[in-house]
């Protein structure tokens, strides 16, 4: 039953629950100022881990591994690399954190969640997604009430404890009518069971009505959204940063799969749903951005709104908008996370998080402003970032599939999004200090720092512009879904 | 495989820029030097393009280079320049070379000119909008057209918020960002439906510009998206009612980016309206030609009046700028071969001579301090070489024989005469607005008594700012006095277009 390709599609999962554990051993022989090494560890090792994978577990044609529980393909696999990547550079940004970057549990927790991202990307079966999704989501609950003194975070994490627990029950019951109705769990499988033709409209609406709540939570989209702006605001910047990139990426692997898969016989139902989540949670998210004075506050609404512009692909319900949905993810996990680690820089050594905060940075820190530049042009679709072509590709498969309105829509709130991107690098670059003595107060970068954010910056323009290997990859994540 | 010569121009700034931000920022003659040393090479570059072109059998598409991008989607690095393009990438060299002489600053406090604070970053910026700019007129691919349009457009946010006239550059960077950006993105909505009325009709994937010119789009199509495509660019181009943005970004814009902007920018947005909206939908483009031409029509005159009547002298050729840009979506809506070609030279005429009046305007308020037309005088005796360089500008402008101006305009009031020649009578009252707003001018800036407060600490132009002035007015007396060095080639261009037409 352990066949080499059984191995090959979990080994990534295999190593990182290595890395774990060596962590877990080695941590309590370290001596208190020796744990911010725990970081260097596991970043290194995760970057060792995305390169053995790459090298030795790249899927050949789609397979059924363990049972059916594991799907052994692009899109798991493009989607797991991407996961990693995100782990690396949070943990880089999480080690100078005051409070949680000497702590060996940050560490831990934040790759028992990556395992169960990882899992959901690859989950084709109904127990093993929900599994996959409890294992990612419990330790993100801990991680967001990290610090435990300070009152923002431990309601960030009990806050997003209560959502997402009843989000995931929501999600369950889905789950249970799904298999009661289907009669069986294999996501393969329920596609032939659970048709127009045995299931009524109406029981189907009910369905994939439970099912999208829970994936909306996970997703942030309105209205599942309200615990997002608390939950980033006070949980820890470098978790916050990977619970709107990673966390959010994962919900999107598994609604391309449950629904491309499971639920094709559906898509018109399903596409309505997701078609009107898309229209509102781009405009609620962006409109409430506007008035935001917190940069947390607006990171974590502009990804409200992000959610909405990538689900359009989904709606779409072809290839090319499969393939933009995973090309969006790449672009957005880059850039959002990018902005959460500048704005983790700058509050290690100000203790700031307002925008008006944010004057004369390009003065203080010139680099550092610059790669703000670079993260907020790509927030607001401006090449040669990543977010441009990311949005072309969306808005292209909207067109393509008729959609004209929700692209109209889309369109109409990247005008919006500009504003209040721009007026972040208004502080940036025109304001100044209250006493105009910006050398006085410079905000320097910590070796992990700069690597994270010159990765990540390399990355964000890497996609804006050589987009063809990652369009590539995306596109062969999409044609599993389809063949 | 030949010198890729359109590459080299295209990303030579780009490569400038990041150049530049890497030097140490207290370097700040090396910056300049490197920044200078690029768009030298940028504009000898541009100038052999150009001759090349002209010497040689000036037909079609040339200096041609292709590379794969994404073929999924068919999308390509897809190069070229015909009649239409060469002269303006010679433009956009012109002005690039200029703007950096202008920007140069000396750290002098005394003279305070050109470009102090952050040098570094401004080259660096600017740069990227000229790589965009470069990359618009060469592409032939939309996609890749977008790409570099997107590009152009928000550089100038942080120009003109960093370094431009304290008093409005908040409200003028994020008017003209909001307004460039709304444009843009109609007009892609536009190029994402030909894109796939282009799959259904043909089967290829494609974004090359001269494969959708064979798409056959049906005329039920064309009438649809016509307008919003090129609409969407021409609000760049600053056509009326979409003009608002233009003047006040070129008041608040430092000295060398009103230059790009007027000079350069605003041709991006009537160029990528031709070439898009006309040359890829052209039924539409007889279809709502009396709605352009009335827009154009209504920017040439009321342009000019409301330039009659600025006294700030930086809006006057804020103004006269939609007046002009008027002339040039004028010369489009005639759809004529006349009427095309007069408004492929005016863009070049145009960018060149509003060049100028702003490196000369900004010569003047660097110095004065005040861009005031009743506050200044004088000028003439202190700045004598700004003097002349604005007057050969302001002789452009009316259209003057043996200058530029009179070769582009006056085809352009011969081609609308054949379509429609009461718009041709109204609009050519803008010659004489034109005429008087810039003579009153001449003479109260430069000619009235200088006034007292202005005396003793208003010095002369440096001889960057010579070099810059000369250069910008070489070019508008040779095509005035030599229209065979352009006007041909432009006409080659036109015959293109015309062909698409249906020759009509």
């Amino acid at each position: 039953m352990f066949t080499p390709i059984t191995f090959a599609s979990i080994l990534p999962e295999i190593l990182i629950l290595a890395l774990g554990l060596l962590i877990l051993i080695f941590e309590p022989f370290w001596k208190e100022d020796q744990r911010r090494n725990a970081g260097w560890l596991t970043a290194g090792g995760l970057f060792v881990i995305l390169v053995v994978s790459l090298l030795f577990g790249r899927p050949g044609e789609p397979t059924s591994t363990l049972g059916g529980m594991i799907r052994f393909d692009w899109l798991g696999f493009f989607l797991k690399m991407l996961f990693i990547f995100a782990g690396a550079a949070t943990a880089l940004l999480l080690m100078d954190h005051e409070k949680a970057g000497r702590r060996g549990e940050a560490y831990l927790l934040l790759l028992a969640s990556l395992l169960g991202m990882n899992l959901m990307a690859v989950a084709s079966d109904l127990v093993m997604l929900y599994l996959a999704i409890e294992t990612a989501s419990i330790p993100l609950y801990i991680l967001s009430g990290f610090l435990l003194t300070d009152e923002r975070s431990t309601e960030a994490g009990f806050k997003y404890l209560l959502f997402g627990t009843v989000a995931s029950t929501v999600m369950l019951y889905g789950f249970s009518l799904v298999y009661g109705f289907s009669g069986t769990t294999d996501l393969y499988a329920i596609a032939n069971a659970f048709t127009s033709g045995n299931v009524s409209p109406l029981l189907g609406f009910g369905v994939l009505a439970l099912l999208i709540v829970g994936l909306g939570f996970k997703v942030s989209v309105v209205p599942f959204h309200f615990w997002a702006p608390d939950v980033y605001q006070g949980a820890p910047t470098p978790v916050a940063g990977y619970l709107s990139t990673a966390s959010k990426a994962a919900g999107f692997a598994v609604m391309l799969r449950l629904f491309f898969i499971a639920f094709p016989d559906f898509s018109g139902t399903w596409a309505m749903i997701l078609a009107a989540l898309a229209a509102i949670s781009m405009t609620v998210g962006n409109l409430l951005a506007l008035p935001q004075t917190n940069i947390k506050r607006l990171l974590a609404f502009s990804s409200i709104s992000h959610a909405g512009y990538a689900m359009i692909g989904v709606v779409a319900f072809n290839t090319l908008g499969a393939t933009s949905v995973v090309f969006y993810l790449a672009a957005y996990i880059a850039t959002n996370l990018l902005a959460f680690g500048i704005v983790m820089a700058f509050s290690r050594i100000t203790g700031l998080e307002e925008i008006t905060d944010y004057a004369g940075l390009s003065r203080r820190n010139p680099l550092l402003a610059l790669m703000m530049l670079a993260a907020f042009l790509s927030l607001a679709g401006m090449p040669p970032f990543g977010g441009f072509v990311a949005k072309v590709f969306v808005f292209a498969a909207g067109v393509q599939t008729g959609y004209i309105w929700l692209v109209v829509v889309g369109i109409l709130n990247s005008i919006i999004g500009v504003y209040y991107y721009l007026n972040v690098l208004k502080y940036v670059y025109l304001y100044r200090m209250p006493e105009q003595d910006e050398e006085q107060h410079p905000v320097p970068l910590t070796r992990p720092y700069t690597i994270a954010l010159v990765v990540l910056v390399l990355g964000v323009i890497l996609v804006g512009t050589v987009f063809a290997p990652f369009f590539g990859w995306s596109d062969a994540g999409a044609f599993v879904l389809f063949n | 495989m030949n010198f890729p010569i359109l590459s080299v121009i295209t990303f030579l700034p780009f490569v400038a820029g990041v150049i530049i931000l890497m030097m140490p920022a207290t370097r700040k003659n090396e910056t300049r030097a490197v920044a200078l040393a690029a768009a030298t090479i940028d504009l000898l570059l541009s100038a052999w393009v150009y001759l090349q072109y002209l010497l040689g059998d000036m037909t079609g598409y040339q200096f041609l280079e292709q590379y794969n991008w994404l073929p999924q989607l068919g999308i390509t690095l897809f190069f070229g320049v015909d009649g239409m393009s060469a002269p303006l990438v010679l433009l956009t060299g012109i002005v690039m070379f200029t703007g950096v002489l202008i920007s140069w600053g000396n750290d002098d406090p005394q003279v305070m000119s050109g470009i102090q604070d952050r040098p570094r970053e401004f080259f660096a910026f600017l740069f990227l909008l000229a790589g965009g700019v470069f990359g618009v007129f060469v592409s032939l691919d939309l996609f890749m057209l977008f790409f570099f349009y997107e590009i152009a457009v928000f550089p100038m946010y942080l120009l003109i918020a960093i370094w431009g006239w304290v008093k409005t550059r908040e409200y003028a960077a994020m008017k003209l960002t909001l307004y460039l950006f709304i444009g843009s993105v109609v007009a892609l909505v536009g190029a994402l439906a030909m894109y796939w009325v282009q799959y259904q009709n043909t089967g290829v994937l494609s974004f090359n510009m001269l494969e959708m010119e064979k798409a056959g789009f049906s005329t039920a199509f064309q009438n649809i998206w016509f307008l919003p495509v090129f609409l969407g660019f021409a609000v760049l181009g600053g056509i009326w009612p979409f003009h608002n943005w233009s003047p006040d970004g070129h008041v608040a814009a430092p000295t060398a980016v009103s230059m790009f902007h007027a000079g350069v920018l605003m041709k991006l947005g009537a160029f990528a309206a031709l070439r898009v909206g006309v040359m890829l939908l052209p039924e539409g483009a007889k279809e709502w030609a009396w709605l352009i031409m009335l827009f154009a029509g209504v920017a040439v005159v009321y342009g000019a009046y409301i330039a009659f009547v600025q006294t700030d002298l930086k809006y006057m050729i804020g103004f006269s700028s939609v007046s002009h840009m008027g002339l040039v979506m004028l010369g489009i809506s005639t759809l004529n071969e006349t009427g095309l070609t007069g408004a492929g030279v005016q863009m070049f005429s145009h960018g060149v001579m509003t060049a100028l009046f702003f490196a000369v305007t900004g010569m003047i308020y660097d110095r004065a301090h005040t861009r005031m037309i009743p506050e200044l005088g004088g000028m003439a005796k202190i700045m004598p070489f700004a003097a002349i360089g604005f007057i050969i500008g302001g002789l452009v402008s009316m259209g003057m024989p043996g200058f530029s101006g009179f070769v582009a305009e006056f085809p352009i009031f011969m081609g609308v005469w054949r379509e429609q020649w009461l718009v041709a009578v109204i609009s050519s009252i803008s010659i004489v607005i034109t005429a008087a707003y810039i003579m009153m001018n001449i003479r109260k800036v430069f000619f009235s008594p200088l006034p007292e407060n202005l005396e003793g600490h208003v010095g002369d132009v440096t001889v960057l700012d010579k070099v810059a002035i000369v250069t910008l007015c070489l070019f508008m007396i040779a095509i005035g006095l030599f229209p065979s060095v352009m006007v041909p080639m432009v006409s080659t261009g036109v015959e293109n277009i015309m062909r698409l037409l249906g020759g009509a």
